[in-house]
């Protein structure tokens, strides 16, 4: 995200003072007065983007932590847990997430060729599907509270195993809220890029903010390809 | 108790000296290489200070030889620390068998314990001298932990599970007692003493307080809560028979063995669903909110007491 | 007069929106220097009450609340951010050769971020306080009657800083290197800003999604942590430590850059063993990870994790100790003059050194039985964090307060103040390693009358260590009115910072530098390596 905002503000008419090296004849427009040149800007908003990605890593790790210590003390009570999850709806979202990446993935392939149309249906459909998925999870949320399996004083489990059932949900809802709040910061940054899409911003020389809005749209799909099996599947082998 | 200035610790457990040992030994090597860099860095800023405005140091960029020298001596010396440090742990950590065991809750802010003869006190402890004592440790609320400074021991009293402490005191007087890990607003009034006594006069002084032992306690609970409709003493109860499972081996019902410990057996009050003995249903229900923690620890010690069963072996599952 | 990054723009706002590297330095230090003075008016409380083994100044309520905010704002809100937010930002694209850090706009960000999570943390404390100690462990911290979430989210937010911190100093030193600065010749400032930067992005999301949990656990009744509801409260220490004790190398490595270039300038010498000082700080930073569990060592933590934990602890001793004896190594046949920023170097070497001994201790697992939750840690780790992380943030304030400001401050002063620091300091801490020994226990309002004469030695000494911070505030506020204006390298030092103007003009460097020898090079080609 970092240089999709800053190169939406500094816009075209950002003048570099004096430059004191020759790098190439013309000058990019977006091209930002602390770095040399556009390759250098590209690579430093990547990495950037590829850092912050690995502190996401560990953020999801904490909680994926709690999972694996807790499925292990609470087997029982996880299995049945788990079994009460809708896993029609758990993979309809799948399906959802997947096709968004696609989505995604052909924004930032028509943002490299310079497509502007294509990269304006593409941004759409991806926020459409986002909205979707984030629809269909507050339906299963709803769900959870209508049959008073939220953990807290009201939760009721007549199955196996209720305090492991509990830690199971307390997991679940933790997890799938952190992820649902990625999702909505994934919306916001769509809005912003379909914006700047519109506006005709991207082109073969510059198209950083949508590959690196790409790459963090992809790695929330992958937290939730995690979380489909660890959450759904647990237990439903054969 | 009671010293002005005191500079260092009354030491009044058997394994009160292995620890001061260990320290004696760290504080050598410390205050060595401490005065050993000290006086380098001293000497050296004094005789190479600078003379001229424009003077440079030699240009010397490093020594293999010294790196691997000053990486491999510590090295080995902190090896030598580490295998000491868990040496002494290990002796602190394990009660050894056989010890008197009694009984402890830590609440908000006070320390109960109760002795295998039904004797209570509050935020006192009285032991003999001599004998391994081993504390079995719970807590009803927030995290404590169970410090005595003169016996070096310390062990944190963790809701949810239990936790054990064990020392063999070795002088009659009395130590300070202090609840070391940080509990709420009356963290520094949750202190207490440990009177330590010699034998002869800790039975007089059990003798004085006799009630209802945990066992015996234990026994009432285990009628109350109606546990005995469904463990019985023969084969033929919906729960396991509980004469000789504790300290033993079970077999569960994925095939796995476990060992029936105190907290295998808290574990299996308040969430027994957890995990299921081989042969058996999961019917029972949560004793979550039933019983205290000291009433576990009487169930527990009952439980520990049953005598082994002649007719059904506990373990093993077959058949059953 | 001419044109500088302090000059090139006024107004407020021309502050407050800067994307200047050097600018948001300055904003830090202000901000941190008054979180310092907050953090520093709790412990002055908490001294104050132990003057006497009663509570009589504070109740225990309010005790509680003051050791919890002089640790929650000190830690977070002082030594995590101090040298890199402050020292770092502003040198690090310089050292480098760079005119800005990767991201400037970013680098505003957290600032702002730091600043709310510091109001939101202040509002805890004006609405009531918190109790929790600032490692924040449930199950009190769920139950605890007060501000807990307020305090934990500023926290969190200030988090969020670091991270963005972290995230803009590793693709600065990648991606903005000047020609013909290989990372082998890089400053060893850059090597340890590096190293903190590898900390910041992987342990701080960590501690975020902890007190993400605790929240969720006191607002919805999620019960990860809490027993009665199938969690665990040890799994939380293992969270938090994941986090909290790399953080303690988050504070000390980049003090630990700073007594590298101290040592360096001050003895006109390369440093001793490079390679392995820069190495040695990578080691740290990633065998920091592996060893939180020595926190738990009396939690029912099983007995053979105690001791992987313990053995890997120990090895954090080895390349703390070859740092210590390769800035020993370096003064042998230097030119080493007494200024004021040396005096601080010094006495971080022989502070640290005691620090970092003593947590030998606390790693041997039979004596931390002892001496855990005890004043002996409490010693322990102010000798590090103060002894060693705040001696390294004065020595690098004072070796680049000429190069920041474009003046000089009184040197006289300032040696003064070096040695009642270090008087002070050890006079408050050391007396409470002996204390600790004795079994005083850490976050007591009120203790057995025996524990009084150590106690009372404490309190004096931290008095002295109160007059030695306000000297330099003094000092260094009236250098910036009267003080005799600075030459571009004072010290005759080497770096690149050295070759601009002071203050800098707001590009750093005129002209894009080229880079053709090592660091510390006061000796052009005669290097020699020692047999």
């Amino acid at each position: 995200m970092p240089d999709a905002n800053q190169a939406a503000i500094h816009g075209g008419a950002h003048v570099t003072p004096a430059h004191d090296h020759a790098h190439g004849a013309h000058h990019n427009p977006n091209l930002q007065h602390h770095f040399n040149d556009m390759a250098q800007q590209q690579e430093a908003s990547t990495l950037g983007m590829w850092v912050f990605l690995v502190t996401e890593i560990m953020f999801f790790g904490g909680m994926f932590w709690c999972y694996i210590l807790y499925r292990y003390w609470y087997p029982e009570g996880f299995a049945a847990a788990s079994h009460h999850l809708d896993l029609f709806w758990g993979g309809l979202n799948t399906v959802i997430l997947i096709v968004s990446s696609l989505t995604m993935a052909l924004a930032v392939r028509a943002a490299q060729l310079g497509n502007r149309r294509g990269q304006i249906i593409n941004l759409i459909l991806t926020m459409i599907f986002g909205a979707a998925f984030l629809g269909i999870k507050a339906i299963e949320y709803a769900g959870k509270f209508r049959d008073n399996i939220v953990p807290g004083r009201h939760f009721v489990w007549h199955e196996a195993d209720p305090t492991g059932a509990q830690a199971f949900y307390s997991i679940y809802f933790a997890l799938t809220g952190m992820h649902a709040i990625h999702m909505i910061v994934g919306l916001g940054i769509m809005s912003v890029i379909l914006f700047m899409a519109w506006r005709g911003r991207f082109n073969a020389s510059y198209y950083t903010p949508v590959e690196i809005s790409g790459l963090y749209w992809h790695f929330v799909d992958i937290v939730w390809i995690f979380l489909f099996p660890l959450l759904y599947l647990l237990g439903r082998h054969g | 108790m009671g010293q002005t200035l005191p500079l260092f610790p009354e030491a009044a457990s058997t394994l009160a000296g292995n620890v001061d040992a260990l320290y004696f030994f760290l504080l050598a090597v410390s205050a060595f290489f401490a005065v050993l860099i000290a006086v380098l860095v001293i000497v050296f800023a004094v005789k190479f200070r600078r003379r001229s405005p424009d003077e440079v140091g030699a240009p010397i960029t490093g020594s293999l030889a010294l790196e691997l020298l000053w990486t491999i001596i510590p090295l080995i010396i902190t090896l030598v620390m580490f295998v000491w440090g868990a040496w002494v742990f290990l002796d602190l950590a394990r009660p050894p068998r056989g010890s008197m065991e009694i009984f402890v809750v830590g609440k908000q802010w006070m320390w109960k314990a109760q002795h295998p003869g039904g004797q209570r006190e509050i935020n006192e402890l009285h032991v003999p001298v001599g004998r391994n004592v081993r504390l079995t440790i719970g807590s009803e609320d927030v995290i404590h932990s169970y410090y005595i400074p003169a016996f070096r021991q310390k062990i944190d009293a963790v809701p949810g599970k239990l936790t054990t402490m064990w020392f063999n005191a070795t002088k009659p007087g009395e130590y300070r007692l202090f609840c070391a890990e940080y509990c709420g607003t009356k963290h520094s009034g949750m202190i207490g003493r440990i009177v330590a006594m010699a034998p002869d006069d800790f039975e007089q002084w059990l003798a004085g307080g006799a009630g209802a032992t945990p066992v015996a306690g234990g026994e009432k609970l285990f009628a109350d809560l109606a546990c005995n409709t469904c463990h019985k003493t023969d084969s033929g109860g919906r729960g396991p028979v509980l004469n000789g499972v504790a300290g033993n081996p079970v077999q569960l019902i994925d095939g796995s063995t476990v060992v029936a410990d105190d907290n295998y057996l808290r574990e299996s009050i308040m969430n027994p669903q957890a995990k299921i003995v081989a042969g058996y249903q999961p019917l029972m229900p949560t004793f979550q909110g039933l019983v205290n923690e000291e009433g576990l620890l009487q169930l527990i010690a009952y439980i520990k007491s049953l005598p082994a069963a002649p007719a059904a072996p506990a373990a093993g599952g077959s058949g059953q | 007069m001419t044109t500088n990054y302090l000059n090139a723009t006024h107004g407020l706002a021309s502050w407050l929106l800067t994307k200047d590297h050097k600018r948001i330095a300055i904003l830090y230090l202000i901000s941190i220097t008054l979180f310092f003075g907050l953090g520093g008016l709790f412990a002055g409380l908490v001294r104050l009450e132990l003057l006497t083994p009663q509570s009589d100044l504070l109740q225990p309520e309010t005790y509680n609340k003051m050791f919890t905010l002089h640790g929650v704002v000190m830690v977070f809100f002082f030594l995590v951010p101090s040298i890199p937010a402050v020292l770092g930002n502003w040198l690090l694209p310089v050292m480098i050769g760079a005119k800005d850090l990767a991201f400037p706009r970013i680098n505003l960000l957290s600032w702002y971020l730091y600043m709310i999570g510091g109001l939101m943390t202040l509002a805890a404390i004006i609405s009531g306080g918190v109790d929790t100690g600032w490692t924040f462990y449930p199950p009190y911290s769920t139950v605890s009657p007060t501000h807990v979430v307020m305090a934990g989210l500023g926290v969190f937010v200030a988090g969020f800083s670091s991270i963005l911190t972290g995230l803009n100093f590793i693709v600065t030193v990648h991606r903005m290197r000047a020609p013909g600065l290989t990372w082998f010749r890089l400053p060893l400032f850059v090597w340890s800003h590096y190293a903190t930067s590898l900390i910041m992005i992987l342990g701080t999301p960590v501690i975020a999604i902890t007190i993400v949990l605790l929240a969720l656990e006191r607002g919805l009744g999620l019960g990860i942590f809490d027993p009665a509801r199938g969690g665990d409260p040890v799994l939380f220490q293992h969270l938090f430590w994941f986090y909290s004790h790399p953080a303690v190398y988050i504070m000390i490595l980049p003090a630990m850059g700073v007594v590298s270039e101290l040592v360096a300038a001050f003895s006109r010498k390369n440093v001793f063993g490079y390679s392995f000082v820069a190495f040695s700080s990578l080691g740290i930073a990633v065998l920091g990870f592996l060893v939180w569990g020595h926190h738990l060592f009396v939690s029912s933590q099983s007995a053979y994790m105690g001791m992987v934990f313990s053995v890997l602890s120990m090895l954090v001793a080895i390349p703390s100790a070859v740092k210590v004896f390769n800035w020993t190594a370096t003064l042998y046949k230097g030119s080493i003059s007494w200024d004021a920023p040396m005096l601080y170097a010094i006495g971080f070497i022989g502070l640290f050194t005691i620090g970092g001994l003593t947590g030998i201790f606390l790693a041997s697992m039979g004596l931390d039985i002892h001496v855990h939750d005890t004043y002996f840690v409490v010693a322990h780790f102010h000798y590090v964090m103060v002894g060693g992380a705040i001696f390294g943030y004065l020595g690098g304030l004072h070796y680049w307060w000429p190069k920041m400001t474009g003046k000089m401050y009184n040197e006289g002063w300032a040696r003064v103040s070096a040695v009642v620091i270090f008087v002070g300091f050890n006079l408050t801490f050391f007396p409470q390693f002996v204390v600790g020994y004795l079994g005083m226990p850490r976050r007591y309002a009120m203790y057995p009358p025996e524990f009084q004469v150590l106690n009372v030695m404490s309190t004096a000494g931290a008095t002295v260590l109160g007059i030695g911070y306000a000297l330099p505030l003094c000092y260094f506020i009236y250098s910036l009115v009267k003080g005799p204006v600075a030459s571009a390298n004072p010290w005759g030092a080497k770096g690149l910072e050295w070759t601009i103007p002071s203050p800098p003009p707001t590009e750093n460097f005129l002209v894009t530098p080229i880079v053709t020898e090592p660091a510390y090079n006061y000796n052009p080609g005669r290097e020699v390596e020692v047999a």
